[in-house]
């Protein structure tokens, strides 16, 4: 038999209903894979029983020909989505063993559609990060490896990501809150895609910054993704921010004809320091999508430089809010204090690790009395301008082309001591969450160090069909087929 | 504007009180503003709250319409602005009976904005209070302190409940008109509906502004009174808190601006927090939540079954039933009694059933501690007895027995004034023979009082008086007196 861990979700799909093997042996490969490789510090919880459990239902529900739409796959699950019974911690101290008694509906979607729970993934604290070091179980490495150099998987979504390129599931959930699908995606030659704000429903998922959050795939390949985000998506009444419309068969729109789409190409995002083989990628990838019959146009995205500043003051500004329920009263970890206010700052001081102190107390900042007009209303002005943007430029075309990152993945350790340096990771993908929009990146080559690099799709709000369209043929034109090195296997 | 008769004296001259107030007001929900968790109270402590009540991590407000539909009737039922387009924002502050750290509020665009209540004041004049706003917000849970010697424990039940939060301009000038204005307040919610008013169980309470001046002079600095739970305790924190301000400042002191507890063990107000202690809210719009928007046509289906309000009530108890704004007014402070007149009065004297409701039914209840619905008399009751009156049937005087009787008896036996007076032989005496026998006897057996009446002719009341006395009071009044006159010779 071939490696089962190789394949795919929709070749796999097909290959459970041609019962070419069984959704148990699926489900077994991977964890045996999984449990090999504690050197990738991919998943901080395995949940091989459940999984296998969960893949024996499976089986039976192929036997009776009543197979699901992501009936026996295994998959990963950010530790950012609560999962009934099992535990989960946003990967901070401050949440102790938390096991919530209830289930995301994101993950609960999927567990209707049939797949299969392998684990809880390692992601930054609270999602609160581009590189995965920020995390209570230590710093996920990516598979990719340049010479000896361990590198950083991307982040927030680093166990995501880590965990579908290395094939320990052959696909992920995430979230993205300010690029934490797609910049990961983009470190591991993987495909993440961040659906409309709205499109899935947040409830159950640890909330970071709830005007940006929102949850999405990462996989190998667009079909797979396309696959995951029909089961992800939902209208769901617990979330009022989630919006009503019907779920489309995305896996349908991959039709591959493109001809006579608009692409634009806003001119904003050549920033300086690009290095020139990202700046070559993205060439690159315009001539693959004229070469399939798009018309390639120039746009203008205005205040896209003012974008990654009103974001590190929104999103900040929600987060301190968002985690003040974390206070060792009802749950978590609780330190013991002299009195109420003292059990509060000794329960957060040792239950926070540095980025997530940092962000709160930025947040507090700007919205505290006399900061508040000065920071957070004029961040919210900036939000609007760069939703205009999108909205001008989307006269002119039907989806944009950008580089995903300003860089392949770099080294462990390397910019932990230069939170700025860390935040222009998102530089390209931090305007799609401001404005609310869809977007993906696809791996599209690698760099001279044999990194993966990705071009990054936005698309328009509720546009997933005509975004995932256009990136299966970007992909395809890729031909990207590459896999980092399994240096890691125990 | 009005002279303010309301001053209070100090050592340097007469001071005036300020005084605004904003009330919170729970709204009469079964389940919470964001929640589906039930709201009933005296629930065992933590059985009433749902995920998102404990603030569990990933949890998600959804609001509650109803609590939404019952603001909007408050608003229209105090004649305000309706805002069908308002913002909930986030009041973050840390507390333990607080399970998110902030508090889900309105702060700038709120669903209710300006409007305006009238107050009846002693003299009998009519005073405008202007309400600035009225917002909904969640109520928090409960901190128990004496469950353990070290530990505190938290009671969530009503954490997330909603309430009304209903602030006044600073329009009142007395503990009175301050008492006045909480009890129409409750009054036209208790008649809307949206809230219960039981202040008691801490659905209705007040925070009050205080700050005094010189008349004329610009406003002093003002002092928070925290949630105070009756009006009775308003009066009193008022009252001390005015004068503690007037003796601060000519002894020579600044009132500073502070946040005060009211002990309605001692009378007293004392401080909580200073403006330098108080906290920084941080209120920023809750990304959680869409803005609160609705259409005209649900401001106008909820403004088609707004009952009568406290005011038009009155009027129209003036106007058709001819009563004092008095009696009128004493009536309409609850929807109940009103209605109990209104029922009671149908084909009757309705001056006579305002007085009877009043003098005896309210009487009667008030020191039975009974509420108008457990009323041992029914409406009826009082409106068949008031027409058994009017016709003659039994005197006043029985009456009072009759009504008592019929109190005693309770709304079980359920027995009819007149089998009352049948069965006690209360039946007052018309008949003019008995009358008259009666009162020849009196005067027979009192020659020197008849002498005296001849002189001052006041002294016929003594002889009606003994001849109701010897008729058990059922001789009709009116006959009596007749015949006293003629038989004295007065007439």
């Amino acid at each position: 038999m071939t490696d089962l861990t190789q394949l795919n979700l929709a070749d796999a799909r097909d290959g459970l209903a041609k019962k070419q093997f069984s959704a148990v042996e699926l489900t077994q490969a991977h964890i045996d894979r999984v449990s090999a490789s504690s050197a990738l510090n991919a998943y901080v919880l395995e949940t091989p029983e459940k999984a296998l459990a969960m893949a024996a239902e499976s089986d039976a529900k192929i036997a009776a020909g009543e197979a699901r739409p992501l009936e026996g796959l295994p998959i990963g699950v950010k530790d950012l989505f609560c999962t009934k019974g099992v535990r989960t911690t946003a990967c901070s101290n401050i949440l102790g063993d938390f096991t919530p008694p209830y289930e995301s509906t994101v993950t609960q979607n999927l567990w209707n559609d049939g797949a299969v729970m392998l684990g809880k993934l390692n992601n930054d604290e609270f999602a609160m990060g581009s590189s995965n070091e920020t995390s209570r179980f230590g710093p996920v490495v990516n598979p990719w490896k340049a010479g000896d150099t361990a590198l950083v998987p991307g982040g927030s979504s680093g166990g995501s990501s880590a965990a579908v390129a290395a094939r320990l599931g052959i696909a992920a959930t995430a979230t993205d809150t300010g690029g934490s699908i797609r910049q990961p995606a983009a470190f591991t030659g993987t495909v993440g895609l961040k659906p409309t704000y709205g499109r899935c429903s947040r409830w159950g998922i640890v909330a970071f910054a709830s005007s940006f959050d929102q949850a999405g795939p990462i996989t190998h390949t667009v079909r797979d993704a396309a696959m995951m985000l029909s089961s992800m998506a939902s209208f769901d009444k617990r979330d009022t921010t989630s919006v009503e419309r019907d779920v489309p068969n995305y896996e349908a729109a991959l039709t591959g004809d493109i001809k006579g789409l608009r692409v634009g190409i806003p001119q904003e995002y050549r920033v300086d320091n690009m290095p020139a083989e990202i700046e070559k990628l993205w060439q690159q990838g315009i001539e693959w999508l004229k070469a399939a019959g798009a018309e390639i146009v120039d746009v203008s995205l205005p205040h896209t430089k003012y974008a990654l500043p009103a974001y590190y003051i929104i999103a900040p500004a929600e987060a301190s809010s968002n985690l003040a329920r974390y206070d060792g009263v009802r749950y978590g970890a609780r330190q013991q204090g002299t009195d109420i206010d003292d059990m509060y700052a000794q329960t957060r001081a040792a239950g926070f690790g540095d980025e997530v102190k940092r962000r709160v107390m930025i947040g507090t900042y700007a919205l505290s009395a006399g900061y508040y007009d000065a920071y957070y209303v004029k961040a919210l002005q900036v939000r609007r301008l760069i939703a205009e943007d999108f909205t001008k430029a989307y006269e002119k075309c039907d989806v944009l082309l950008t580089p995903t990152t300003p860089s392949a993945a770099f080294e462990i350790g390397k910019n932990v001591e230069d939170p700025l340096e860390m935040y222009l990771n998102d530089v390209f993908t931090v305007t799609v969450n401001l404005a609310g929009l869809p977007g993906i990146s696809v791996p599209a080559g690698l760099d001279g160090d044999g990194l993966p690099l990705g071009l990054q799709l936005i698309g328009q709000a509720f546009g997933e069909e005509t975004l995932l369209r256009t990136a299966g043929v970007l992909e395809q034109a890729a031909g990207f087929d590459a896999q980092p090195q399994d240096w890691w296997s125990a | 504007m009005a002279e303010n008769k309301n001053l209070i004296s100090g050592a340097t001259g007469d001071w005036e009180i300020v005084l605004g107030l904003e009330v919170h007001a729970q709204v009469a929900s079964k389940a919470k503003l964001f929640s589906g968790a039930a709201t009933e109270f005296g629930a065992e402590p933590n059985s009433q709250v749902s995920l998102v009540d404990a603030a569990m991590p990933g949890m998600l407000p959804v609001i509650n319409w109803f609590c939404v539909e019952q603001a909007v009737r408050t608003g229209l039922g105090l004649k305000a602005q309706i805002n069908n387009y308002s913002v909930f924002d986030r009041k973050n502050y840390f507390y333990p009976d607080l399970p998110q750290g902030y508090q889900i509020s309105q702060f700038q665009q709120p669903i209710v904005g300006e409007g305006a209540i009238e107050i009846d004041l002693a003299d009998g004049a009519v005073k405008e209070i202007g309400i600035e706003r009225l917002h909904l917000e969640q109520d928090a849970g409960k901190s128990l302190h004496d469950q353990h010697p070290n530990m505190s424990f938290v009671d969530l039940n009503r954490s997330g409940v909603a309430l009304m939060e209903i602030v006044s301009n600073p329009d009142m000038r007395s503990a009175a008109e301050a008492q006045a204005y909480v009890k129409k307040l409750r009054a036209i919610l208790r008649y809307l509906g949206t809230c219960d008013g039981n202040m008691e169980q801490g659905s209705l309470r007040a925070d009050v502004n205080v700050s005094v001046r010189k008349p004329g002079d610009e406003l002093g600095t003002r002092c928070e009174i925290k949630n105070v739970n009756s009006i009775r305790f308003i009066g009193q924190a008022i009252e001390y808190e005015a004068r503690r301000q007037v003796d601060l400042i000519e002894d020579g002191g600044t009132v500073e601006q502070q946040t005060r507890l009211f002990d309605p063990k001692t009378g007293e107000t004392r401080a909580m927090r200073s403006k330098e202690e108080a906290h920084d809210y941080r209120y920023f719009p809750d990304p959680d939540l869409l803005p609160l928007e609705f259409s005209q046509e649900f401001v106008d289906e909820i403004a088609k079954d707004l009952p009568e309000l406290p005011d038009e009530k009155k009027a129209r108890f003036i106007n058709d039933y001819g009563l004092t704004p008095y009696d009128a007014g004493v009536l309409v402070g609850e929807a109940e009694n009103a209605a109990f007149f209104e029922s009671a009065a149908e084909g009757q004297d309705a001056k006579a059933v305002a007085n009877m409701v009043i003098g005896s039914v309210f009487a009667g209840l008030n020191k039975a501690d009974l509420d108008i619905a457990d009323s041992p008399v029914s409406a009826a009751q009082v409106g068949q007895l008031v027409g058994l009156i009017a016709d003659d049937t039994v005197s006043g005087r029985s009456a009072k027995e009759v009504f008592e009787l019929m109190f005693e008896d309770g709304p079980d036996q359920g027995k009819n004034p007149a089998v009352i007076i049948e069965e006690k032989g209360l039946k007052q005496v018309t008949d003019t023979g008995a009358i008259e026998a009666a009162v020849d006897e009196v005067i027979d057996a009192n020659p020197d009082k008849v002498a005296q009446a001849k002189e001052r002719p006041k002294m016929a009341g003594w002889f009606v008086g003994q001849v109701m006395q010897a008729t058990g009071g059922k001789a009709n009044p009116q006959a009596v007196n007749k015949l006293v006159m003629l038989k004295l010779g007065l007439e």
